[in-house]
């Protein structure tokens, strides 16, 4: 049930546990007692919503900003990683291979705020030995859900 | 004035047309219909198959193919049959390609009817057989299959529908549209009437893949005593989400198939080229593929079933197809009213019973080939609309 589950969950958190139960041919008890056990153990670690924020606020800003740091003998990158993540301005930190260490994702209110905070709150931290900013121009797709205009069902309404 | 009447051919005239014409017509002046009403996928065909197809048609694969259809698809059709349901087919000899299972159908009765011979079609059943049958001068016998015997075909139906000019019945299993099946029990049952006849079983396959039971679809034609009488129609629509490419097959005797072929040949030459080129990838390396599909039903069979129910509209579990048949009968309204209404009062669009025969009467058709947000929203109105029916 845990991976069907986690699946279900992953492209709509919004099922009800009475739904997901009928979907699993499982009673509801059993489904939430395995959601429950699924946040405990750190599996689900948050239920978010995907929204196209240029709809709401056209201002707002994302970045992607390259870091390369000088990792710490017994901690490695993890210090500058929990660092980064700290910050609510951070949308999501990755230890990278190839060219960079960190890939950070940034959200502002506009580009000043977001330059400002790689310039104050990244590119200050010791280890870190040089950033390169992105910005985000636009989205398409997000946590697998497409922001553009949705695929259209042109099966039409009837057909036997 | 031209009298068209008198130039068009009496049979085809007397086709009656199909009974939803007017429900097309109500929803198209309609912008949010929430529709359940289609008989096809929503899934894309996977994306290798659809690489194989392009890949064919920039090596300039696009002559025709022997009338037969391409060997190797013949090939891996026959590994695919054989493994799926332990019947094994010659493919030089014994299998057709056809423009989907619906051409195979229509050339294999071709071959079969004479004027006046009977064909037994078990009701409600997909729309093409009787008309068909009428159109080659076939007699058709329907047998109305009920909800109380989850719409098998019995054997006492059987025997009450054989006479001495019955040449074919066909056997729609899983079936569109009512989601019924088969199992090997009810077949060897009605074998045990068929084997000592001239009856030809015609085996209308094409949603075997989604069989949701205990066991997985098993042919008539792996019973015994029945393969050299019954032809086997299958195909990639379903299956594989390749609805539009048109493309099935034919697998029997090879004195039936190369009968069935001479009529292919001349009507049609071969089905499309790109179309088999893309079948091979197809039964090649789509195990995978067809299986998250087949899951992806499971779950929403699961919850449409749930929710008519819950809705007070008694719905059977349907252990095959994509098609859930729900019984409307509580509403006190026909299986007409219930869709016309539901579909002005709610734009919920579904198909009324009684477009898949007379036995359909009380029912209506409720496909979930769609996503479970679209399918919870369509039974959050039907659960509304049913209850203000019963105020």
């Amino acid at each position: 049930m845990r991976n069907e589950l986690l699946k279900l969950l992953s492209t709509n958190a919004r099922y009800t546990v009475e739904q997901l139960a009928v979907i699993l041919a499982a009673t509801p008890e059993a489904v939430a007692a395995e959601i429950d056990a699924l946040e405990k153990q750190g599996v689900i670690c948050g239920y978010k919503t995907v929204i196209d924020w240029e709809k709401v606020d056209a201002t707002s800003v994302s970045a992607i900003i390259e870091l390369n740091v000088v990792p710490k003998a017994d901690l490695g990158f993890e210090e500058v990683a929990e660092r980064v993540a700290s910050y609510p301005e951070v949308e999501a930190v990755y230890l990278m291979s190839g060219g960079y260490d960190l890939n950070v994702v940034v959200k502002g209110k506009n580009l000043q705020e977001v330059s400002r905070f790689v310039a104050r709150e990244l590119a200050t931290i010791d280890s870190v030995t040089s950033t390169a900013t992105h910005f985000v121009m636009r989205r398409y797709k997000e946590m697998d859900v497409k922001l553009i205009e949705r695929d259209k069902d042109d099966r039409g309404t009837f057909l036997l | 004035m031209m009298d068209y009447s008198k130039i068009l051919s009496d049979t085809v005239q007397n086709i009656k047309p199909s009974g939803i014409r007017k429900f097309f017509d109500i929803a198209a002046t309609m912008d949010d219909v929430i529709s359940l009403g289609v008989g096809e996928p929503d899934f894309q065909t996977p994306w290798s198959v659809r690489k194989a197809g392009i890949t064919s048609l920039e090596k300039g694969k696009t002559k025709y193919t022997s009338n037969s259809g391409l060997l190797e698809l013949r090939r891996e059709i026959s590994n695919y049959i054989k493994r799926k349901c332990t019947v094994e087919y010659d493919p030089t000899r014994e299998i057709l390609i056809s423009v989907g299972g619906s051409e195979a159908i229509d050339a294999t009765l071709r071959a079969i009817i004479t004027p006046g011979d009977e064909v037994i079609i078990p009701q409600p059943s997909y729309v093409c057989y009787e008309p068909i049958t009428q159109l080659v001068g076939g007699v058709p016998v329907i047998i109305e299959t009920l909800a109380e015997n989850d719409f098998k075909v019995t054997p006492e139906q059987l025997k009450n529908a054989i006479s001495e000019k019955t040449k074919a019945l066909i056997l729609p299993y899983p079936c569109n549209p009512t989601g019924a099946i088969m199992e090997k029990a009810d077949l060897e049952e009605l074998a045990e009437i068929l084997r000592d006849t001239n009856i030809v079983v015609i085996s209308d396959e094409i949603y075997s893949e989604l069989t949701f039971a205990e066991h997985d679809h098993v042919s008539i034609a792996s019973i015994d005593g029945m393969r050299e009488r019954t032809i086997l129609i299958n195909g990639f629509s379903k299956t594989f989400s390749m609805t539009g490419w048109r493309l099935g097959f034919a697998c029997g005797p090879q004195e039936i198939i190369s009968q069935v072929t001479k009529i292919h040949q001349f009507a049609i030459m071969c089905a499309p080229t790109t179309a088999q080129y893309a079948a091979i990838e197809a039964l090649r390396n789509c195990d995978e593929a067809v299986a998250d599909m087949k899951a992806e039903y499971n779950r929403r069979r699961r919850l449409i079933v749930d929710g008519f129910n819950k809705a007070g509209l008694t719905c059977r579990e349907p252990k095959g197809a994509f098609y859930a048949f729900p019984c409307i009968k509580s509403t006190g309204l026909t299986s007409e009213e219930f869709c016309e209404r539901l579909l002005e009062a709610k734009h919920v669009a579904v198909v009324p019973g009684t477009a898949f025969g007379q036995g359909g009467e009380g029912f209506v058709r409720a496909s979930y080939c769609y996503s479970t947000e679209h399918i919870i929203e369509a039974l959050r109105r039907i659960d509304e609309f049913v209850k203000e029916i019963q105020k």
